[in-house]
């Protein structure tokens, strides 16, 4: 059988975000892979840029639909090393349960889209709706189910009261309980675990030579968090387990992060139980002393950093942007070569990508023929090719000048 | 008289509620199951009727009437087969010597004209689904026919009448076919495209498989098939596995009947519930390592006991 090439995206059933995957096909085994990204691109470093330093807080927070709190943390995190700020206790504290919190909905959210890649739409049902727990408790403290604003220049904006403690520990304990019968499901479902097991291989050399990060890493026994290795917030005050596992598919992926959704559980107990007393911020200058930082956070879908350049004004000089994603493409071609099309979706996902985090403008491998424009250039280039097409919308705009005079 | 029992009772009419309410009965249980509220009684009829409402788009490349016909193929086949199958009572609308084979034909049509409608379709999606419904189609096909015809030899019959009627006078016979009765009800699932079995038209990988081009008026026809193709092939397993109470009278049989497709139709539905879908290789290994298998050792089964019985 000759080789077949098949689309999957800019749109198909299984991408919940715009991405083109072009699939080579020998038969049903695929033979390679190509990816063009970048239909999310929004230039929001760019726009970082032209906005004050609180201002670009809440469109970092906007980066991700899932994983707000991640950017947020990563970029103030960044900041306040520029500003010298020492967070208040309490404050490193509710920041850090809020990333716990984020960190279950997301895993949780990952689950039912892979369980529905693989036509397992039950399991999908079952843990979108724990997932509401979460959800809810996110809305109660920040106001929010996604992007909770709860990150201010030198703590947090949201304090919690006893009874939210309570109530969160309340869900705590049922989200443990559920959680408790997915790990089971994964691992005695025999549907499942024919789907899961022993595709989208990637060796443990490979995943470091890829540089993949988060849960995608630890799944091929790569030991690596930044909770741990580089503890910030109030993470190196709470005691957990790095999840690592040597099944290196996706299987491994998927007990990767069950086993964190456990952890993050026992975080929040001892997040809730030595949760200090005293303010939740400090008072932030407007002005940033020039500089620059780097800081490094574990999102749910691996290490996330922010870079921070700052000229002593109340604007960033400039703000870039890895998120986990990122890092996570390359090895997704590794994974995918030699699988069956059937499971081209559950190894795409097994990732979690989340494509508009990551997009960014690139410049492709040119054609022959192609240019690069300037902006003024491709102004005029539109404008000489619709009055090449007969349209001239120069004489449109003085026709409708003079014909809006004469109404008046 | 025979006109009223082909288009009205137990003819397409009656078909056509019975699929529409047992699409309904599905849909809520396989809802439920899920902690989801499913949809109201009307819904398979309001989509249908939403689906006729529909602009019908096809495509440039395709075989204009091959796609047009496919739809109505597959629903006349499935229509066909029913008034050979008895439903309430020991008598089918319509009976000879040999039926039982003419069903399991009839049955057989609808896959084939899923694979031409996605073949003539031309997109990429179609092909690759049309090719995977024949892939399929050879894997459960052989399990189905050897499973459901196994209590044909055992009544020594090729009518499904006789086969009933059969039954009726030696109910516990039935018993012995239940391995076959599971083996019907897995391939059943492949036949109706159902998860695990649903790998012709996974949507994460091909969208809609064949259907992918269909829309409009041609679209609600397949659809509609598909529904019916549940109650005649649910009869059908029934007629062959659950024959009781078809001495009842008329109104009591007819509940019985009513219970026993629900049944199918609730196995059909916890299955899917409870399962992830395969891919088409691993589908293919089970059908033949394992359903193939069970299926021949209950025609032995079978052969071993009627040599008992008639000597």
């Amino acid at each position: 059988m000759s080789k077949i090439t098949i689309p999957l995206g800019p749109q198909h059933p299984a991408l919940k975000e715009p991405a083109s995957f072009k699939i080579t096909l020998n038969g049903e085994e695929i033979y390679s892979m190509d990816m063009r990204l970048g239909y999310n691109h929004r230039g929001i470093e760019k726009a970082c840029e032209e906005r004050t330093y609180i201002q670009g807080l809440y469109l970092i927070e906007r980066i991700c639909g899932i994983c707000s709190h991640s950017h947020s943390t990563a970029y103030i995190q960044a900041l306040e090393e520029l500003a010298g700020l020492q967070v208040p206790k309490r404050g490193l504290y509710i920041r850090t349960l809020i990333a716990e919190l984020e960190r279950i909905h997301s895993h949780l959210l990952w689950l039912g889209v892979a369980a529905h890649e693989v036509g397992f739409d039950t399991l999908l049902m079952y843990a979108w709706r724990d997932r509401e727990l979460v959800m809810d408790h996110l809305a109660e403290i920040g106001g929010n189910r996604v992007n909770y604003a709860v990150n201010t220049l030198g703590g947090v904006r949201r304090d919690l009261t006893p009874a939210e403690i309570a109530h969160i520990l309340k869900d705590v304990d049922t989200l443990e309980e559920r959680t408790k019968y997915y790990a089971q499901v994964a691992t005695e479902e025999s549907t499942l675990i024919a789907r899961l097991s022993k595709i989208g291989y990637l060796s443990k050399t490979d995943a470091e030579l890829l540089g993949a990060v988060g849960p995608t890493a630890r799944a091929c026994s790569v030991d690596r968090d930044i909770r741990r290795d580089d503890p910030y917030a109030a993470y190196g005050d709470v005691q957990f387990k790095v999840c690592v596992d040597d099944h290196c598919d996706v299987y491994g992926r998927v007990l990767v992060r069950v086993g964190e959704l456990m952890e993050s559980y026992s975080i929040i107990r001892q997040l809730l139980k030595n949760l200090p007393d005293g303010p939740i911020a400090v008072k932030a200058p407007r002005r940033i002393p020039a500089g620059e930082a780097i800081s490094r956070y574990e999102a749910p879908r691996g290490e996330d950093c922010h870079y921070v350049k700052a000229n002593g004004t109340d604007k960033p000089e400039r703000v870039k942007i890895r998120a986990p994603t990122l890092a996570n493409w390359r090895a997704v071609r590794k994974m995918i070569e030699g699988n069956y099309l059937a499971d081209a979706p559950i190894i795409i996902a097994a990732i979690d990508p989340c494509f508009s985090c990551t997009d960014r403008a690139i410049e492709l491998v040119r054609p022959a023929g192609a240019a690069t424009l300037t902006w003024g250039a491709l102004r005029q280039h539109g404008i000489d090719w619709y009055r090449k097409q007969g349209l001239d919308f120069a004489d449109l705009n003085k026709k409708l000048a003079t014909q809006l005079g004469r109404v008046k | 008289m025979a006109l009223f029992n082909i288009f009205i009772f137990p003819g397409i009419l009656f078909l056509v509620v019975a699929g529409l309410w047992f699409e309904f009965v599905d849909r809520r249980m396989y809802a439920r199951m899920q902690h989801r509220q499913g949809p109201p009684w009307f819904q398979p009829l309001a989509d249908f009727i939403k689906l006729i409402a529909k602009e019908t788009i096809i495509p440039e490349n395709a075989n204009r009437r091959l796609f047009v016909s496919m739809p109505v193929v597959a629903l006349t086949a499935t229509i066909s087969a029913f008034f050979y199958i008895p439903l309430w009572s020991t008598h089918a609308l319509y009976s000879f010597q040999g039926d039982s084979i003419v069903v399991m034909y009839l049955l057989t049509l609808p896959t084939l004209t899923f694979f031409l409608a996605g073949w003539y379709s031309t997109s990429l999606y179609s092909t690759i689904g049309a090719v995977r419904s024949l892939t399929q189609f050879f894997a459960y096909e052989i399990p189905l026919f050897m499973a459901v015809l196994a209590p044909a030899m055992l009544a020594n019959d090729w009518s499904l009448a006789g086969i009933a009627t059969y039954f009726t006078a030696h109910p516990l016979l039935a018993l012995l076919n239940v391995p076959a009765l599971g083996v019907a009800l897995v391939t059943l699932l492949g036949k109706l495209e159902r998860v695990p079995f649903d790998i012709p038209e996974a949507e994460t990988e091909v969208v809609a498989g064949a259907f992918t081009e269909y829309t409009g008026r041609h679209l609600a026809l397949f659809r509609l098939a598909i529904d019916i193709e549940v109650i005649v092939a649910g009869s059908l397993l029934v007629a062959m596995f659950l024959p009781f109470g078809l001495a009842l009278p008329a109104w009591l049989g007819f509940l019985v009947y009513l219970l026993k497709i629900t049944f199918v139709v609730a196995v059909i539905a916890i299955l899917r519930s409870i399962m992830a879908r395969l891919r088409i290789e691993q589908m293919v290994n089970f059908c033949w390592k394992i359903l193939a298998p069970v299926a021949l050792a209950q025609l032995l089964l079978n052969l071993v006991v009627k040599g008992f019985l008639h000597s």
